[in-house]
C-alpha cells in the first residue's frame, strides 16, 4: 500500500468513514510506528553470518533482506524493542538511544 | 379489528420483536428481564420467529455477539439488567463508537451491594455515556411503542447507533397491562427494511473496530459527538411519524399540567403515573403544580426542558439512583446544568428516591413536591435529600 494516501493526521472529523470503518485493506501499513522508538538498531555487518534469525523473532515483520544478503529494519516501522539484538548469536546489532550517532 | 390485549409487558415486547423480524437475539437471562428474553426464546423455538437465538454465557458475550451481527447487517436485539449491563459495559462503547444499531430492552434494576433485584435507574445512570440514545418508558403502551421505535430510530442511515429502552424491573416488566401491539401493516409502513451502508461482506472487505492513534481519536469522537447529538431530530421525526400512523404521540419532555405552575416536579420511568395521581390531587386544592417526565436520555432534549422548566419557580428533580458524593441525583444534576444559562430560571432542588424498588405512594410525592418548596423557601444543608430514609 501506499505510504502518500492521505495520513489520517490530515483527515478531519468529516472525512471518517461511519463508525471509523476502513474500507481500505493494508492501509495499517502507513502506520508509521517507527516514531514510538526510543532506541533503534545498529549494524556491525562483518560479524554477520546471516542466520536470519533477528528477521525471523522481529514481532512487527519489519526486517529485510538487503542486496547484499544481510538483514536490516525498515526504521519508518521498527518499535525499538531490541529482540533482534538480544537473539543475534554473533551481537551484529546494538541498541543506541535515538539522537546519538 | 385491532384491539387491546391483556399481556405481561415482557411478553409485549417479545412480540414486537416477532413483529419487526429480527434477525438476531443473542441475551443472557437476568432478573427481571429473564421473561423477555424466555418469551423470544420460546418464539424462535417454536418457529414463530425466523431468527437466531444465541444462547450466550455472560453479557459481555451477549453485547459482543449483538456487534457482530448488526454488523453484517442483522436486525438484532436483546436484553438486559443492573448487574447485567454492568458486565456489558466496555462493549456498549464498542456498539454506538462503531455506530451498529442494536435494540436492547433495559429492565431497570439496583446495583449491588446490598443485592437487589428489584428496580431503580442506578444501572441506566451507570451507562449514561456510552453513547447509546436511550428512552425512558412509563407504561406498557410506552414500552411496546418505542421499542418499535428504536429499531427505526437507531437504523437510521442517519443515526446508526444503538438503542435502549429502559422499562423499570417488575413496576413495568411484570405487569400486566393492556396493550396495543402493532399490526403486520403497520409495522411494514413505518419501519424500513435495515440495509446498514457498510457491512461486513466478504466481497467487500472493510475493518470495523480499527486501532486510533492519538492523531485520529479526537475526530473519531467529535464524529460520534456530532451524531449522536443530531439524532434528536430523527428521534422526533420517527415520533412524528409514529403519531400519524398510531395515534399516539411522544415528545422529549412529556408535560402533565405543567403550563402555568408555580411549582413542576420531574421524574423519569414508571413512577410517573403515580406522580400524576400527586399533581391531580394538589391542583384539586388549587394548588399550581405540574409534572414534567424526561422520555428522552440521550441525546439530551436540552431546549425542550428549558422550554418546559423557565417559567416554573421550583423544580423538584427526583432520580432514582445516587451519583456518590456527587451534586445529587443524575438527572438532577443534568437539568440544573441545561436551565443554568437562562436569565430566569427555577431553583432546582434534588431528590433521590425509590430506590431498589422501594415504592412512593401518591402521599409520598405530595410530600416530595411539599418539602422542595420549603427547600427552595429556607434551602437545606445537604446537597439532596434521599425520600423515605429511616433516620
Amino acid at each position: 500500500m501506499s505510504r502518500q494516501a492521505k495520513s489520517e493526521s490530515e483527515l478531519t472529523w468529516k472525512e471518517l468513514e461511519i463508525g471509523g470503518i476502513v474500507t481500505e485493506p493494508g492501509s495499517a501499513s502507513r502506520y508509521r510506528t517507527g516514531d514510538w522508538r526510543s532506541q533503534r538498531p545498529s549494524y556491525d555487518f562483518s560479524r554477520c553470518i546471516k542466520c536470519r534469525l533477528c528477521q525471523i523473532y522481529c514481532p512487527d515483520a519489519c526486517i529485510n533482506e538487503t542486496d547484499k544478503g544481510y538483514f536490516e529494519a525498515d526504521l519508518y516501522y521498527c518499535k525499538g524493542c531490541g529482540i533482534c539484538a538480544t537473539e543475534c548469536p554473533t551481537t551484529v546489532i546494538t541498541m543506541v538511544d535515538e539522537g546519538e550517532e | 379489528m385491532v384491539k387491546k390485549v391483556g399481556m405481561e409487558i415482557s411478553v409485549a415486547i417479545g412480540e414486537v420483536v416477532k413483529r419487526v423480524n429480527a434477525d438476531v437475539i443473542a441475551a443472557y437471562p437476568i432478573t427481571p428481564q429473564t421473561h423477555i428474553v424466555e418469551h423470544l426464546a420460546e418464539l424462535v423455538a417454536e418457529g414463530e420467529l425466523d431468527a437466531a437465538f444465541i444462547p450466550v454465557e455472560s453479557e459481555h458475550s451477549a453485547m459482543s455477539a449483538c456487534l457482530g451481527a448488526a454488523a453484517v447487517g442483522a436486525r438484532t436485539f436483546t436484553a438486559s439488567a443492573g448487574q447485567g449491563l454492568e458486565l456489558m459495559h466496555e462493549v456498549l462503547y464498542v456498539a454506538s463508537s462503531m455506530r451498529l444499531p442494536i435494540v436492547m430492552a433495559v429492565t431497570n434494576r439496583a446495583l449491588s451491594a446490598p443485592l437487589s433485584v428489584w428496580g431503580d435507574h442506578s444501572d441506566a445512570m451507570a451507562v449514561r455515556d456510552t453513547g447509546w440514545i436511550q428512552i425512558f418508558t412509563e407504561n406498557g403502551q410506552e414500552v411496546v411503542d418505542n421499542v418499535l421505535c428504536a429499531f427505526r430510530i437507531g437504523e437510521d442511515p442517519r443515526v446508526l447507533l444503538p438503542v435502549m429502552v429502559h422499562l423499570d424491573g417488575f413496576h413495568l416488566s411484570h405487569m400486566i397491562e393492556p396493550i396495543l401491539l402493532p399490526e403486520p401493516s403497520q409495522v411494514a409502513k413505518f419501519l424500513p427494511e435495515n440495509k446498514y451502508p457498510l457491512p461486513l461482506d466478504p466481497s467487500r472487505p472493510v475493518t470495523m473496530g480499527d486501532f486510533g492513534p492519538p492523531v485520529i481519536y479526537s475526530e473519531a469522537k467529535k464524529a460520534q459527538e456530532v451524531n449522536l447529538r443530531a439524532a434528536k431530530e430523527v428521534v422526533l421525526e420517527c415520533w412524528n411519524e409514529f403519531a400519524r400512523i398510531f395515534k399516539h404521540s411522544y415528545h422529549p419532555v412529556e408535560c402533565y399540567r405543567s403550563e402555568d405552575a408555580k411549582v413542576l416536579l420531574l421524574a423519569m420511568g414508571s413512577f410517573c403515573e403515580t406522580a400524576m395521581v400527586a399533581v391531580d390531587k394538589m391542583r384539586g386544592e388549587g394548588k399550581a403544580v405540574g409534572l414534567l417526565r424526561l422520555r428522552l436520555w440521550r441525546p439530551f432534549p436540552f431546549e425542550e426542558i428549558r422550554k418546559a422548566a423557565q417559567a416554573a419557580e421550583v423544580l423538584i428533580v427526583l432520580d432514582r439512583a445516587i451519583s456518590f458524593g456527587g451534586p445529587g441525583g443524575p438527572v438532577c444534576s443534568e437539568v440544573r446544568s441545561a436551565l443554568y444559562p437562562l436569565d430566569k430560571r427555577p431553583k432546582v432542588i434534588g431528590f433521590v428516591g425509590g430506590l431498589g424498588g422501594r415504592d412512593i405512594t401518591p402521599d409520598g410525592f405530595e410530600a416530595i413536591i411539599s418539602r422542595g418548596i420549603e427547600i427552595a423557601k429556607k434551602g437545606s444543608k445537604e446537597e439532596f435529600e434521599i425520600f423515605g430514609v429511616r433516620e
